[in-house]
């Protein structure tokens, strides 16, 4: 029975809370980048930078209310500065979408068109970080490291197994949920929202019943400006801040939005629950999993793992490839934003 | 002077011309009904009315007032409703979030007038929180018109209201139509249904080729044998 | 069929001819050294932007990891050109092979399912196979790469390669990128475009990861040297009598002629290759066949209301444009005489070869090979320009200030930016490039 518990607690510490946490940083991505698609009509490749952008502001606001003396301990200083890593955020979307995309907007130009668009925005944004705040990795998480840490679980319980909670973590589901909540409220009980989605619906229609075009995509970018900042910062509050990390996160987070079904906020946010879940699943090593679960003589030898970690963005890619080949229309078809 | 007309419109796409001259004109509380042959200019003159392209030539009065250079929201604040040919639903939203939608140049409270359209189109209020990409291809048009609707406008323009629906329910729509006309509203129809569409009509046009071959009342026309040869299949 | 600069773009001809004048002023100013150092590259970037422009400027295909098939190619010169380490191959050879056997058979099997079964059954089959396949090889593969990379892992611990003359990998690594290219354009062509564009970026990530991992096949990041060279090496050459005398009489450092000697003998066996591909691409353009590819990316809805099949010859084009990246990186990890998978970023590899299709004329072959000339000896030369920007923005800042020197160390940084400018500068005011595409006169 202990046997059974200590298992269970180990996946608990090693995958659940993990997934958790990375599952949330992939959902907010995906409901940034699935807006825009269903809005805007097309894949946001420069999604990844503009949580970096988001990220970097959020951790230049950080130094700036340390080194003026301002903390809100034990939380993270971070959620402090979340707010303004908003504001910021918004700000440069508004401009690019002023500079560069509201052009091709006007134009309707092909998807293909626009993506390469957001390609070039992509590696704009990319150089323009890394020269303000360069290459090397920045942990910008301060305050109390853990609520709950695995030696105190473990006296709790007794058991040989503990799991430990740390404080970004728990801040990172949290402001998942209400962040998540706020947006779906926002969509579908607001004039503006439910304008929002109109628009996403049926763009012609949605002109012939009054609603402002230019109104609605400003709207978008700000919710997906503030969705990137929000993204950006938990990600890099959980796992540290390297600017070119992000780029990668790019596969994970379209990963998610497909699987999700293109264009369906809900389905992008249980898909980047589902892609976290998988690579932590897939990842995992089950030595100790099954040395609980199985008597002596069978414990494997071996580490028992699926893939190595390296390969997690690997778990992302096949994903993708098996809902393309069997569902291609994704998990939650039809019902789009 | 009628309440709404169209005079002399000349309209296409690109470099091809599809409407050379055509005038549609519609009084309040009277239904006036387009037919005419596919590819005919139809819709596009009930675009080209709508403002959603630019005439080349001639003009569009509402009320007296010369509405030419006005845009199509412009136009739905004027008092206009358009349901278009295809796409005329918002298809992932409720029926009621169409209804909102129909109604969002308002700024006033619209549960009195979704009430009232509840009233007209009872069926929608059952299916008020169903999306209306998964109702009937009747039940789907009956949205379009009430979404059109949500303005209270006095031009109600309905471009094949009864495209792909059953015969009962095109009499129900049509009969829906008729209820709409007697609150004096103007309504301007274009019509696949020819017969049917000219017995409720005041008036009815026939168009070929962006032009008006037949204009008249529309038991005048069903009655006209050079028509009924011609566009209602003898 | 004869290669011939069309009349009409007379410009195309003055560009090539400043870019060449360019290319010279660096060889008098700078050194011929680096002058042919930066021109092979640049030949080598023309040759992908080549492949890329068959994608992109034919097919409105967007290929999002073009690094992935360099890489792919680059790994090809290396495992045709190493010679196979024996004693690795004695440690888990056999295991390795039994592994790559279980793959290849529990493939087939899935593969015989899916054709035997209907419905939602047949998913399940398939990954159940997949799957203990993919257990089962483990067993086998797992103690076989330890031994593998356990045998002298200082110097070898890989299997090595096949020992055959470095020039045949430029066929194979065309052919190996056509095949994972296939493989990727089979699943996501005929779905909506931007699939294919995340399929790649993925593929192309993954790919890197692979090699960068999977130090039984690559020796990961500890780098394979020393790839065989199809030119001669600079040393033998000065040890040569005729070459010595050649030098002489001309009156010319040996040392130095040697390294010039070795450069040109690339250039030419990289302006070969190049002249061959863009013959054949010309010929493509003009054939039927190309005319076709044009006509679908201009209106899809009506070629495949015609009764073309879309799918089937934008497959075909993909493959081609991915073989084409994969012999160019191929090419790239000759002239290196390594193979390192750290190399590959996709900044350098996949968007710097956008940038030059797009700024030398998408849709027109030497508008892609003007553009791989213009952006990597631009991009070589923006570094120089960066760091001066940023000389002079910082020259306010007061000596030895941290922001100051953090400034002058992001430096580098400003080329992405400046090249991700240069790209949405030309897609908003010369979309069609330096050397637009000849409106051709459709039949
Ligand atoms: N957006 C457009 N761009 C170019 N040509 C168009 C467009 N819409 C319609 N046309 C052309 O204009 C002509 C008239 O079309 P219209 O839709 O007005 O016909 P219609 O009388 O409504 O026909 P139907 O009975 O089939 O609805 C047709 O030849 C059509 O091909
Ligand atoms: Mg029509």
């Amino acid at each position: 029975m202990i046997d059974i518990l200590n298992a269970i607690t180990l996946l608990a510490n090693y995958i659940i809370v993990p997934s958790l946490a990375y599952g949330s940083q992939l959902a907010l991505g995906a409901l940034g980048i699935t807006l825009v698609y269903a809005v805007l009509r097309f894949s946001n490749f420069a999604h990844g930078e503009m949580m970096s952008f988001g990220t970097m502001i959020s951790i230049f606001t950080i130094w700036l209310f340390q080194s003026a003396g301002i903390s809100i301990h034990p939380l993270p200083t971070a959620l402090l500065a979340i707010p303004v890593s908003i504001m910021i955020t918004i700000m440069l979307l508004l401009i690019l979408d002023r500079t560069v995309f509201r052009y091709y907007q006007a134009q309707r130009v092909q998807p293909v068109t626009f993506m390469i668009v957001s390609v070039g925005v992509m590696f704009f944004l990319a150089g323009l970080i890394r020269f303000f705040i360069g290459t090397s990795k920045k942990n910008f998480a301060d305050g109390e490291r853990f609520i709950i840490k695995a030696s105190e679980f473990k006296q709790i319980t007794g058991l040989a197994e503990g799991v430990s909670i740390r404080t970004t973590q728990a801040i990172t589901v949290i402001v998942t949920l209400v962040l998540v909540t706020a947006v779906f409220w926002f969509l579908n009980k607001t004039r503006t929202g439910k304008s929002m989605r109109a628009f996403s619906d049926n763009e012609d229609l949605a002109l012939l019943s009054g609603i402002k075009p230019e109104r609605v995509i400003i709207i978008t970018w700000m919710l997906v400006g503030a969705l990137a900042a929000v993204a950006g910062t938990l990600y890099g509050l959980d796992k540290g801040y390297k600017p070119f990390v992000y780029l990668q996160l790019v596969l994970p987070i379209f990963a998610a939005a497909i699987i999700g079904g293109v264009g369906n906020p809900i389905g992008a946010v249980i898909g980047g629950y589902v892609i976290a879940f998988s690579e932590a699943f897939i990842t995992f090593a089950y030595k100790r999993f099954f040395t609980y679960l199985l008597p002596e003589e069978w414990a494997p030898e071996g580490l028992v793992q699926m893939l190595s970690t390296e390969y997690k963005f690997a778990v992302s890619f096949v994903l993708l490839v098996i809902v393309l080949l069997v569902r291609p229309t994704g998990l939650f078809r039809g019902k789009t934003l | 002077m009628t309440f709404f007309e169209g005079i002399g419109m000349h309209a296409g796409y690109g470099a091809s011309m599809i409407l050379n001259g055509c005038s549609i004109s519609v009084d309040k509380g009277q239904i006036a009904v387009i037919v005419g042959p596919n590819g005919a200019g139809k819709s596009t003159a009930m675009k080209a009315l709508f403002g959603m392209l630019p005439l080349r030539e001639g003009s569009v009065f509402s009320d007296g007032r010369d509405i030419t250079q006005l845009r199509p929201e412009q136009r739905v604040l004027l008092g206009m409703g358009y349901v278009p040919q295809t796409n005329n639903v918002f298809p992932s939203m409720t029926v009621l979030e169409n209804l909102e939608m129909g109604g969002f140049v308002r700024r006033d409270d619209l549960s009195q007038t979704i009430s009232e359209i509840f009233d007209l189109f009872p069926i929608l209020k059952t299916k008020q929180n169903q999306a209306a990409g998964e109702l009937s291809g009747g039940q789907r048009q009956q949205v379009a018109v009430a979404r059109a609707m949500m303005t209270k406008p006095n031009i109600l323009m309905l471009d094949e209201p009864t495209a792909g629906v059953s015969p009962i329910v095109m009499d129900e729509l049509f009969d829906r139509i008729i209820d709409i006309a007697n609150t004096g509203v103007a309504i301007l129809m274009v019509e696949q249904n020819a017969k049917q569409a000219l017995q409720i009509a005041d008036i009815g046009y026939v168009l070929v080729q962006g032009e008006n071959k037949f204009k008249g009342a529309g038991t005048a026309l069903l009655n006209n044998p050079e028509v009924r040869q011609a566009f209602l299949g003898g | 069929m004869k290669l011939s600069i069309p009349s009409s773009s007379r410009k195309a001809v003055l560009l090539f001819a400043l870019m060449l004048g360019a290319l010279a002023l660096v060889g008098v100013f700078q050194s011929w050294n680096l002058m042919l150092a930066i021109l092979n590259l640049c030949l080598i970037s023309a040759i992908m932007a080549l492949g890329v422009n068959l994608q992109w400027g034919y097919a409105g295909l967007f290929n999002a990891g073009i690094m992935g098939f360099a890489a792919l190619g680059g790994l090809a010169a290396m495992l045709v050109s190493k010679a196979p380490i024996m004693g690795a191959w004695q440690a888990g050879g056999f295991g390795v092979l039994l592994g790559v056997i279980i793959w290849i058979m529990s493939g087939i099997l899935a593969y015989l399912i899916w054709l035997r079964f209907k419905g939602r059954r047949r998913y399940w089959y398939v990954i159940i196979i997949a799957g203990a396949g993919y257990i089962l090889s483990r067993f086998v593969l797992d103690p076989a790469i330890l031994r593998i990379e356990s045998f002298e892992p200082a110097s070898s611990g890989y299997l090595g390669g096949a020992g055959l003359p470095v020039l045949l990998s430029w066929g194979v690594g065309g052919i190996l990128a056509g095949c994972v290219a296939f493989i990727i354009g089979k699943i996501t062509l005929g779905l909506r475009s931007d699939y294919l564009a995340i399929a790649t970026l993925g593929i192309s990530e993954i790919v890197i990861f692979m090699f960068k991992n999977e130090d039984w096949l690559t020796r990961g990041v500890k780098n394979v040297t020393g790839i065989p060279r199809p030119v001669p090496y600079e040393i033998d050459l000065q040890s040569t009598i005729w070459f010595q005398d050649i030098t002489d009489s001309v009156g010319m450092n040996v040392m130095q002629a040697s390294s010039l000697f070795v450069k040109l003998c690339y250039t030419s066996l990289f302006l070969g290759v190049l002249l061959m591909l863009l013959w054949l691409c010309e010929r493509a353009l003009n054939s039927p066949w190309g005319r076709m590819m044009r006509a679908i990316r201009d209106n899809e809805t009506a070629a495949s209301a015609m009764g073309k099949n879309v799918t089937s010859r934008h497959l075909q084009i993909f493959v081609i444009g991915s073989a084409i990246v994969g012999i160019a990186g191929a090419m790239l990890v000759t002239l290196d005489g390594q193979f390192n998978p750290s190399i590959y970023h996709p900044l350098r590899f996949t968007f710097l070869i956008w940038v030059m299709v797009v700024v030398g004329g998408s849709g027109n072959n030497f508008g892609a090979i003007l553009g791989g000339f213009i952006v990597w000896f631009f991009w070589i030369e923006a570094e120089t320009i960066g760091n001066m920007l940023v000389y002079i923005i910082t020259l306010p800042l007061s000596e030895g200030s941290a922001l100051k020197e953090h400034f002058l160390s992001t430096a580098p940084q400003l080329r992405l930016l400046i090249m991700g400018l240069v790209l949405l500068l030309f897609l908003r005011f010369s979309p069609r490039g330096l050397i637009p595409e000849r409106i051709s006169n459709k039949a």
